[in-house]
């Protein structure tokens, strides 16, 4: 199932999104349809996009809910995550078109060693195009995005 | 080992992979001959944290283990500007992983230091270049093993039954053909890392197949095309008709599939790829930088006679980022000599990118490798000019940048 659903009686359109490593989670979208090795893209410091050939350099998204096609390059992609998370500037939340091993296995880690988990979710290519950065979304564990 | 028979440090590794494999789809695990630790890069107190949580749990290695490089010059960190907080909790890092019975082998390059796997040998690697290279250029079979998970996989003897695992997706999926490419530009080094910026670009995370070729690339440009591939791309296989080793040919490399798309490559293109690998808007250097992946036995016999009798300019400084045991070869070779009265450094164990080793006035850096190139302006926040062996070795001694390959600027 894709595509945007709006159910009468629901106040807010949705879509179906499949989770990876679920959890409740509310943020403003931040959307690139180019994919990013966080090493040497994401400053754990800050949470600023650094990687200057990409074209979210110099965003920050801290807290905001972070949707990328999928991690390139560098496998400390998850390293710098992890820190990210330690820190409290990692994103509130990962979206990637088809299931990001990298994301997943960030949020295991944050989970086993912080007991914080990434809410980490998967969209079909064609609902992950519907997403607009700045629009309010809520991401539901069972697997549902809802625009706010 | 879920039971925590084998100790909890087992237990966790296997908590982790057990929850990744079904992450992953894979129905089963499966044995591994050897591992490859990129958890070694420090990137601040989580990752020492989940090395000496591991090493806490009483962590050991199952198969023959190599580490990758660590975020510190284990016994060299002084001569740069790598703070000494940071060179602390590095080494800590280290004796962590070291501890569980790796090989210190301290290098983003194992297959220049380590019994190489071979063809069809079921591994699980971490370190992007790395993998690309051994799925690649040896033939062997790693997923793109994040950092944190890969030593999980080593701990546990085990891998997900999945992704680059199994034959049947280690097909090509994109065709790249070589359009009137003279041979002469095939055998030059540089042309490697700029065709990997591409292939990166193009293949983002398909299986690329290169064809049109009309020399053998050696060793070290398939290094340098996989370290390319895999930073601009997420690409973790690339196979060369006539002469990766799963591609025979076309058909073999396809694994008699079409190719999803075909990609004509032209000198345009390339030299495209070539302005976006240099990014400065100045001439004078402050270092110039080469190893990355580290430099092998082999280029450092290429430097060594490039170097004789010169000097470098005084304003710009010359490193070499290599392994302990590839630098101690060189020595042992007398390829040191030339090097040390260029006025050049080296360093081991690390590079530029994994340890905050440079100091803040060097502002712009020239190299030869596609890796550097592409992660220095947002890792260190420098210009960086790309070019050439030779053309690194005159601009060092110029102070600026000077150019010898005219194929480039066309």
């Amino acid at each position: 199932m894709a595509g945007i659903i709006e159910t009468p009686g629901q106040q807010h359109p949705w879509l179906v999104i499949q989770p990876v490593t679920p959890a409740e989670a509310e943020g403003e979208l931040l959307v690139s349809q180019e994919p990013l090795s966080f090493w040497g893209g994401y400053d754990a410091l800050t949470g600023e996009i650094i990687d200057r050939r990409h074209p979210l350099s110099g965003q920050c998204a801290l807290g905001k809910v972070l949707a990328l096609p999928f991690t390139r390059g560098s496998s400390t992609t998850t390293a710098v995550l992890l820190e990210a998370v330690r820190r409290g500037t990692a994103p509130a939340a990962l979206l990637s078109t088809g299931v990001d091993t990298f994301f997943a296995l960030a949020s295991l880690a944050a989970e086993e060693l912080y007991g914080r988990p990434i809410p980490v979710f998967a969209l079909a290519p064609q609902d992950f195009a519907r997403l607009e950065s700045g629009r309010r979304v809520r991401l539901h564990p069972q697997g549902r995005l809802e625009f706010l | 080992m879920l039971e925590g028979l084998h100790g909890p440090a087992a237990r966790m590794a296997m908590r982790m992979l057990v929850r990744m494999a079904h992450i992953w789809g894979a129905r089963e695990l499966l044995d591994i001959s050897q591992a490859h630790i990129d958890s070694t890069i420090y990137i601040g107190e989580a990752t020492l944290e989940y090395a000496e949580r591991l090493a806490q749990l009483g962590a050991r290695v199952r198969v023959p283990t190599t580490l990758n490089v660590s975020g510190v010059d284990e016994h060299h960190w002084q001569e740069w500007a790598t703070p000494a907080g940071w060179a602390h909790n590095a080494a800590r890092q280290m004796a962590a992983y070291q501890g569980m019975g790796c090989q210190p082998t301290w290098t983003c390059a194992p297959y220049q230091v380590a019994p190489r796997p071979r063809l069809g040998e079921q591994i699980a690697w971490g370190e992007s270049s790395a993998i690309v290279f051994a799925n690649s250029v040896l033939g062997a079979r790693t997923e793109r093993y994040p950092d944190l998970l890969d030593i999980c996989c080593a701990i546990t003897g085990r891998a997900p039954a999945a992704g680059l695992h199994l034959e049947h997706r280690r097909a090509g999926q994109i065709l790249l053909v070589l359009q009137d490419i003279p041979a002469s530009l095939q055998q030059s080094d540089s042309f490697y890392p700029v065709l990997g910026f591409i292939l990166g670009r193009l293949a983002l995370d398909r299986i690329p197949v290169l064809d049109g070729f009309s020399i053998k690339p050696g060793e070290d440009q398939l290094k340098a095309l996989g370290a390319a591939a895999a930073s601009s791309g997420g690409v973790a296989l690339y196979h060369i008709v006539g002469t990766t080793p799963e591609a025979p040919d076309r058909q073999a490399a396809f694994q008699g599939n079409l190719p999803q798309k075909i990609y004509p490559v032209t000198l345009e293109d390339l030299r495209q790829s070539w302005r976006a690998l240099n990014a400065a808007d100045g001439e004078d250097l402050d270092l110039v930088v080469l190893g990355s992946p580290h430099f092998s036995l082999a280029e450092f016999q290429r430097l060594a006679p490039l170097l004789h009798g010169k000097q470098r300019h005084p304003s710009t400084r010359f490193l070499v980022t290599s392994s302990r045991a590839v630098v101690h070869l060189a020595e042992k070779a007398g390829l040191l000599e030339d090097l040390r009265s260029f006025g050049g450094q080296i360093t081991v164990d690390t590079c530029i990118l994994a340890a905050p080793m440079l100091p803040p006035e060097i502002r712009r850096l020239m190299t030869n490798s596609g890796k550097f190139a592409y992660y220095s302006p947002g890792l260190l926040g420098t210009q960086v000019v790309y070019g050439s062996l030779e053309e690194c070795v005159l601009s060092a001694q110029a102070g600026r940048v000077a150019r010898q390959e005219a194929v480039w600027q066309g």
